[in-house]
């Protein structure tokens, strides 16, 4: 930062003391809550490519409604939505079909660069897009996000319990008349709403970072489901923020910083994972 | 055929219905494709069942078929007297374990308290009632010391005491069970056999048991339940297993050897249980 040479601990202080700046916290955490209870089930169910497939899609519908003078929340939502419902009928079907799920999401990206290009946008546009922008996120947004991750959140309660048993036992689940279709749809369906909100905070392209990244470490530090579910969502929220204060004091872009802190994240305890299990199958008879 | 089939050599009167599972005439299809074409047999309570049969013999869809999934297409199938239902709280089930399984770093514990009620909508929280039920399954099948591992640290043959764990919540009457042998050691497959046999025995459950090779289970089995093209004969072993009667039912000359107490079933070309141990319909 030219000029001002300023302490670090005066600069976090003064962190929120800027509106742009408790909006970001607020949304980030909204977000996080979201991301980190819906990646725990994401990973379970080894969907996490699905994830990753349904924020590519969000992004044609991305810089489309930016085309037609939507907010870029509403086109993700309804891309990832659509694409999800689909997904989750098609089902056991879409197994072993990379290369069709892989053309169709290079489909959306190119019909994304379409619509930026029709657009005749800058550049920023598309980075925003593909990178989120959470200190540039407006209070009509902020209340979005709540809203939708109310919503989400209440959903996934009402069905976590079907939906951990048809993730573990199909075959017993369905036996005992849960409806694995109704569950798979369902469930798409708030992913495909968690992505649309983790969008907003590190863009289409890094979903992944944020949905998988705190759940895949918390399974690996906690072994208690319910443990590793709160650790899930407490390190999505401690990553989100710790990366919006290091964001404010090194002028560097947020999402860097929430990768990076959710990378270091699951490596630490993949680590930690591999020392606990070396130790456990050592003491074995 | 009828006659064997009809007859409940141990009965018992802890049930008012006379039979355990009765199917009449009954047509079962998977994918659109009849696998039991007009299949009559009856099940006692208390009575422990071996199902044998070659790949795409109908083993599993027999199973899920006594759970409605699906119902036959003809003919009827009745538990305990009562025509069939899905979610049946008698019954207890082991689906065949699933590739990926036992990749879970799921803890034992969770994993079998999943199964409890895991068909009702809300939080997965099972309180006390369910936690009594989890323990005493747990208990059931000796897993205590599984119940803090992960599933990633867990032998097949621990696996497969959890799975069987989960079939026991709810204390049904039948239990019925997908191939709990497969892809274990001989040394495992006594084990899991002789736990079924002491929970069979002490809780008086009917059990239906598929698998490949029948001698594991030589001398636990009231009966044997054998599928081949579309067709069933029930009956004890020295009744079933014999040149005569597997050779009619495969349509094609079987010789069956004993060898001091084991059986070795073969068919024209080689042994009929050798072939690959599998995913079958």
């Amino acid at each position: 930062m030219p000029g001002t040479v300023r302490s670090k601990p005066k600069l976090i202080a003064t962190m929120f003391e800027y509106d742009f700046m408790r909006t970001a916290f607020a949304a980030g955490g909204i977000v996080a809550l979201v991301a980190g209870a819906v990646g725990f089930f994401l990973i379970l169910r080894n969907l996490t490519f699905a994830g990753h497939a349904l924020s590519h899609v969000g992004f044609a519908g991305a810089t489309g409604s930016v085309l037609i003078g939507v907010s870029a929340l509403w086109g993700l939502l309804a891309f990832t939505l659509a694409a999800a419902v689909v997904m989750g009928l098609l089902g056991n079907r879409l197994r072993d079909r990379d290369v069709a799920v892989g053309i169709v999401l290079s489909l959306a990206l190119g019909l994304g660069v379409l619509f930026l290009f029709l657009y005749s946008t800058s550049a920023s546009e598309a980075t925003t897009i593909l990178f989120g922008n959470l200190l540039g996120v407006s209070i009509d947004t902020l209340w979005s996000l709540l809203g939708l991750s109310v919503a989400t959140l209440l959903a996934l309660a009402m069905i976590s319990r079907p939906l951990l048993f048809a993730t573990l036992e199909p075959e017993l689940a369905e036996a005992k008349g849960v409806s694995l279709r109704f569950i798979s749809v369902s469930f798409l369906a708030i992913v495909a709403v968690a992505v649309a909100e983790a969008a907003q905070v590190v863009g289409v392209l890094l979903v992944f970072a944020l949905m998988v990244g705190p759940a895949a470490a918390a399974q690996r530090l906690a072994s208690r489901l319910g443990w590793a579910l709160i650790l899930a969502i407490f390190l999505a929220l401690a990553e989100t923020w710790s990366g919006l204060a290091l964001a404010y004091v090194t002028d560097w872009p947020t999402t860097f910083w929430i990768v990076l802190l959710s990378c270091c994240g699951y490596f630490v305890a993949t680590a930690k994972g591999a020392l606990d299990w070396q130790a456990t199958t050592r003491v074995e008879p | 055929m009828d006659a064997l089939a009809a007859r409940c050599h141990r009965p018992s009167t802890r049930w008012l219905a006379g039979c355990a599972i009765e199917l009449d005439r009954a047509t079962l299809a998977r994918g659109g494709r009849i696998v039991l074409d007009a299949v009559s047999a009856s099940i006692c309570p208390g009575e422990f069942v071996g199902i044998f049969g070659p790949n795409g013999s109908g083993k599993t869809t027999l199973l899920r078929a006594l759970l409605g999934l699906p119902p036959p297409l003809s003919g009827a199938v009745r538990v305990f007297g009562r025509p069939l239902r899905r979610g049946n709280r008698m019954i207890g089930y082991l689906p065949q374990q699933r590739a990926g399984l036992a990749d879970l770093p799921i803890r034992g514990w969770d994993f079998v308290a999943s199964a409890w009620q895991g068909e009702r909508w809300g939080l997965p929280l099972i309180g006390r009632r369910g936690q009594q039920q989890v323990m005493q399954a747990i208990d059931r099948v000796e897993a205590q010391a599984l119940a803090d591992r992960r599933l990633s640290q867990l032998s097949g043959g621990e696996v497969q005491r959890l799975l069987l764990a989960q079939a026991l919540l709810g204390r049904p009457r039948i239990l019925l069970l997908d191939e709990p042998l497969i892809s274990l050691d001989p040394h495992f497959q006594q084990a899991i056999v002789a736990l079924v046999r002491r929970i069979q025995q002490t809780e008086e459950i009917t059990v239906l048991f598929t698998a490949h090779d029948l001698n594991p289970l030589l001398g636990v089995m009231d009966r044997v339940l054998y599928l081949a093209n579309h067709q069933a004969v029930i009956g004890t072993v020295d009744e079933v297993v014999t040149d005569e009667v597997l050779s009619r039912l495969y349509d094609m000359p079987i010789a069956v050897y004993r060898i001091k107490d084991r059986i070795a079933v073969f068919a024209g070309h080689g042994p009929v249980e050798a072939e690959a141990h599998r995913h079958d319909v």
